[in-house]
């Protein structure tokens, strides 16, 4: 067979412009303001999420020549050959384990400081050194970790859920709820995202996790449901949802068993992207002074505390800083992975 | 054309009421206006009630929205908490910010798209592997550790800059933070620019230009460069409001004076002026970026028309 030429990107002279993406994984019909203010990896997120909802052009699309497979079934055994997915997982469910039990790795405790020790290097014992406040640096690494997933976690499945659900709904009934939506997302998304954290949070006094958590959902969900959106409408256009539709299939029934599960690709996608983008900008709060606060223990924080001290005891910023990226990156290139794996382009 | 701007311009409205708004019930309704004109003292009660009249805090929420938006209307965004106009904050911040953010997007620009031609003509090689791989990196490393690193290398081990950034904030003192606060777009330019690129080097009119015989770098630069960097440009584009406003990681690293820090300034001493008057501003950036670049689209690809 020879090379197919890929389907035109670019909208033809008659088609409304459209599927060509400015910054933020946005088509100018989409609404009045792009979603750039999240940083590059959400962007990198959202253009993933669109990319996978492009009409199938040619025989590819056609379907199965073989015994047929769900598209769940393929991607998974693309996804166990994949081995930056097995990496990132490796490192994910690796984080998991230390978040629920960092004793088993970590035996010190990461409040108990020792202000003597205070900025001293790698000893036995103590591998990473100590910070400013002469707590163990390794220790409060791994402790760190707990909150970080936390967070990362509740936000994207709150953001998830209200942002599909929201989105969804927007996208297969159309008309005034739709058009309200998408200038609630504008305005959401005229306002850059630490800047707002900044404000909103600066005026609560709580000292948990749960006033991030809500901000981040506050200010995340227009994200998802930007892509849950605009998937639901290419999943409606499909001849399997016509024809339920002509064989009287109620609303409900179209939107659980028929678009539900061949809409929510994109949206998985960017929710496993966006979870590291959490993660960091968790961390970036705390680093303000205004996301987490002492005496709970972050990356953030100890990233801020050790900023203090960085002529004298740069180890005390690396291994959470390294630890931080290395979480972020699990999370973004696993994503990356589950996007190459769901997209039919590629076989 | 022009009925596409009016609409634009009409939708925009509702979303810089609504930013605003949104901005102005975090700061006066969860915030407390007043606690912060006492210090960290409380403030009497007797002050207080007067001080509520005087700034008519008193009112409700709605109204006190529609006269701070009528006096920004027209140019008096109120004063900060050392008695500047917060004006005069802006005159001196927004010269700085604006320096900063020419910095970042001409490292975009230079940078991200040089990086992503030279993958996206190579696309499967080592190279193209090596610098996906590395975007990937920057982009998951956030930008207050970057920041941090550099500072801690080029600033205080290396000694090639100076580790903080002085009042005036000319040029030559911003490039490095110019290159830390552009750092994760110039990743995102760079992949966005190789997909470009990679896509349209299959299409018709390359393959026409290659068979009339045009010379390689003309190919790629008038045919191919042209058509595919009209997404990046777009990108960049709507990037600047959003550079903009998120300075505030970067300013504060670096110490730079400019909008990132009075804002930081406003909102530790909880002055609602300066955030709210700043915001604004913001915002507004942010909402005409946007509309020139879906205007500037529409210029770059005559394919696309706006009814």
């Amino acid at each position: 067979m020879p090379e197919q030429p890929t389907p035109p990107e670019r909208p033809l002279p008659s088609m409304p412009p459209g599927p060509h993406l400015s910054g933020g994984g946005r088509a100018p019909e989409d609404g009045a303001i792009a979603a750039t203010g999240m940083g590059g990896a959400m962007d990198l997120a959202t253009e993933e999420g669109a990319s996978l909802r492009k009409p199938l052009g040619g025989p590819d699309g056609t379907g199965p020549q073989d015994k047929p497979r769900s598209l769940w079934s393929d991607a998974w055994r693309d996804l166990r050959r994949n081995p930056v997915f097995i990496i990132s997982g490796l490192v994910i469910l690796f984080l998991v384990v230390i978040s629920l039990w960092p004793s088993l790795i970590a035996s010190g405790n990461p409040l108990k400081c020792d202000l003597a020790k205070a900025q001293e290097g790698s000893q036995p014992g103590h591998p990473f050194g100590y910070n400013g406040q002469g707590c163990d640096v390794y220790t409060r690494t791994v402790y760190g970790a707990r909150v970080s997933v936390t967070v990362g976690v509740c936000a994207t499945l709150g953001v998830a859920l209200l942002g599909s659900v929201l989105g969804g709904l927007a996208g297969f009934f159309g008309g005034a709820w739709d058009a309200v939506l998408s200038r609630v997302t504008d305005i959401f998304f005229a306002i850059p995202v630490v800047l707002g954290g900044l404000v909103l949070l600066s005026v609560v006094t709580s000292s948990t996790i749960w006033p991030v958590i809500g901000f981040m959902v506050l200010l995340g969900w227009p994200q998802i449901s930007r892509i849950a959106r605009g998937s639901v409408i290419t999943t409606k256009q499909n001849d399997y949802v016509q024809a339920a539709r002509a064989l009287g299939a109620s609303n409900s029934r179209m939107m659980l068993r028929h678009i539900t599960p061949n809409a929510v690709a994109p949206v998985i996608v960017v929710a496993t992207i966006a979870l590291g983008t959490y993660i960091s900008l968790e961390a970036t709060l705390s680093f303000l002074g205004v996301g987490l606060k002492p005496p709970t223990v972050s990356w953030g924080i100890d990233i801020s505390s050790a900023s203090q001290y960085i002529r004298t005891a740069p180890h005390a910023l690396l291994w959470p800083a390294g630890a931080l990226a290395v979480t972020v990156l699990a999370f973004i290139m696993l994503g990356d992975a589950v996007r190459d794996a769901l997209d039919p382009k590629l076989r | 054309m022009g009925r596409y701007v009016i609409r634009r311009l009409l939708q925009m409205i509702p979303v810089f009421i609504g930013a605003t708004l949104l901005i102005f019930l975090m700061v006066n309704v969860m915030g407390d206006p007043i606690a912060g004109l006492c210090g960290d003292r409380q403030c009497d009660p007797a002050t207080a009630t007067q001080l509520r009249k005087e700034f008519g805090l008193d009112k409700p929420v709605w109204q006190q929205y529609a006269t701070y938006m009528g006096n920004v209307f027209t140019g008096d965004f109120g004063t900060a908490f050392n008695g500047q106009e917060v004006t005069e904050l802006m005159s001196s911040a927004f010269p700085v910010t604006v320096r900063l953010t020419i910095v970042a997007v001409l490292f975009e620009v230079v940078i991200g798209i040089t990086l992503g031609v030279v993958t996206g003509l190579r696309r499967g090689r080592p190279v193209d592997t090596g610098v996906l791989l590395v975007t990937l990196v920057v982009i998951s490393v956030p930008t207050f550790v970057t920041g941090l690193l550099l500072q801690l290398l080029l600033g205080v081990k290396w000694g090639w800059i100076s580790p903080s950034v002085s009042s005036e904030a000319p040029f030559d003192e911003l490039i490095v933070p110019g290159l830390v606060l552009a750092s994760v777009s110039l990743a995102y330019v760079t992949r966005l620019t190789r997909t470009s690129i990679a896509e349209n080097r299959r299409a018709d009119y390359v393959r026409t230009a290659v068979a009339k015989g045009l010379p390689r770098r003309r190919v790629i630069t008038r045919h191919l460069l042209r058509n595919s960097l009209i997404p990046v440009v777009t990108f960049i584009g709507t990037d600047i409001g959003a550079l903009m406003g998120g300075a505030i990681v970067t300013e504060r690293i670096f110490n730079i004076h400019g909008v990132g820090f009075q804002l930081y300034q406003g909102i530790l001493r909880q002055n609602t002026q300066t955030v709210v008057g700043f915001v604004t501003v913001l915002v507004l950036v942010f909402l005409v970026a946007n509309l020139l670049v879906d205007l500037l689209y529409a210029v770059l690809d005559p394919r696309i028309r706006y009814a």
